[in-house]
């Protein structure tokens, strides 16, 4: 019994000092991965347009909110790219253009998607008609009303 | 309402409507729980040139990757791997295998420090004829590859024809070849 205990002990231990199996690399970060841009304005133009990006690798996070490697390079380009004036939205594009809308979290009206949209609207145009024939049905509707 | 006999009734399989829907919406989330989870990014690059880069080298005794050197009217393969990835290293006999059969194998190192990458290629081999140094994961972004390990297989005009995600197993050598076959046309 107690060897037992030592054991998980000892190996609770080896898991805690060994090193991860699965280690990202040791390269310093990208230069704007962590760090804010200088001027206030384009860091929050970043900002805005690095919390609808998809990380990656860890798939429901945005690079913003993520500390994978790769969304801080992601961060870093989106940074830098802002700084040199390029427009949020053709940042979007650039990444759209390679990772498809997946790596976007920003809603667009698409072959695919355009049901989300007309579907509440129809939903409410059904009710108007159906309240209308209720409320009006006494009267108006009386031939063809259920 | 008394109604009744002037007033037609809406006919009886309208009753059922409502839990046809139901059922349709049940089968809809059942479905989605069911289907195997996906995670898979494919690069919307295929198809399209090479955006243009130039990677210093990342080891000795090779030349780093520049769009140029991939359009060279010959297919070639373009290897996204590290010495810190765990199935890069799986993989690394297999791209040993396709260069002993001729295949030409650029890789990118993907944030990958010198001496690391030095061990690697000592103790796995080294199947590639020039490697890339992509220290911010630049043209990873650019050519639309979203980990390690991802190979593609480049035209001899420099156009992306195909992308393999994930290690390239021994039994998958033979759908490579077919590959920069297709990709000679």
């Amino acid at each position: 019994m107690i060897r037992k205990t030592v054991l998980v002990l000892a190996s609770a231990g080896l898991l805690a000092v060994g090193t991860p199996l699965w280690a990202d690399d040791s390269m310093p970060p990208a230069p704007y991965a962590w760090r804010q841009l200088e001027d206030p304005a384009k860091e929050a133009k970043a900002r805005d347009l690095m919390a609808t990006l998809r990380c990656l690798v860890c798939q429901s996070q945005s690079i913003l909110d993520s500390d994978a490697q790769i969304a801080g390079d992601m961060r870093s380009q989106v940074r830098e790219r802002i700084a040199a004036g390029e427009d949020p939205e053709a940042i979007r594009q650039w990444l759209i253009q390679r990772y498809g809308d997946y790596v976007s979290y920003e809603p667009t009206l698409s072959a695919s998607t355009w049901p989300l949209f007309a579907a509440p609207a129809a939903l409410m145009l059904l009710a108007v008609v159906l309240l209308r024939r209720r409320f009006t049905g006494g009267s108006a509707g009386q031939g063809e009303n259920a | 309402m008394m109604a009744g006999d002037e007033k037609p009734r809406a006919p009886r399989w309208t009753l059922w409507l409502p839990l046809a829907l139901f059922g349709l919406f049940v089968v809809l989330v059942v479905v989605g729980l069911v289907r195997p989870k996906d995670t898979t990014i494919e690069s919307h690059m295929i198809g399209k040139p090479l955006p243009v880069f130039a990677l210093r080298a990342a080891a000795d005794g090779r030349p780093g990757v520049a769009t140029t050197d991939l359009a060279t009217g010959k297919p070639q393969l373009l290897n996204i791997f590290a010495s810190w990835c765990i199935p890069c290293r799986a993989e690394a006999p297999v791209l040993g295998e396709l260069a002993a059969k001729g295949v030409v194998i650029n890789g990118i190192a993907i944030r990958d420090r010198r001496e690391d990458l030095a061990t690697f290629l000592k103790d796995l081999g080294n199947p590639y004829q020039r490697i890339g140094a992509d220290d911010v994961s630049s043209v990873q972004l650019a050519i639309g590859s979203a980990g390690v390990p991802e190979t593609f297989v480049i035209d001899g005009k420099g156009v992306i024809r195909y992308q393999h995600i994930g290690d390239i197993r021994p039994d998958q050598i033979p759908l490579i070849l077919q590959k920069l076959k297709e990709a000679e046309q």
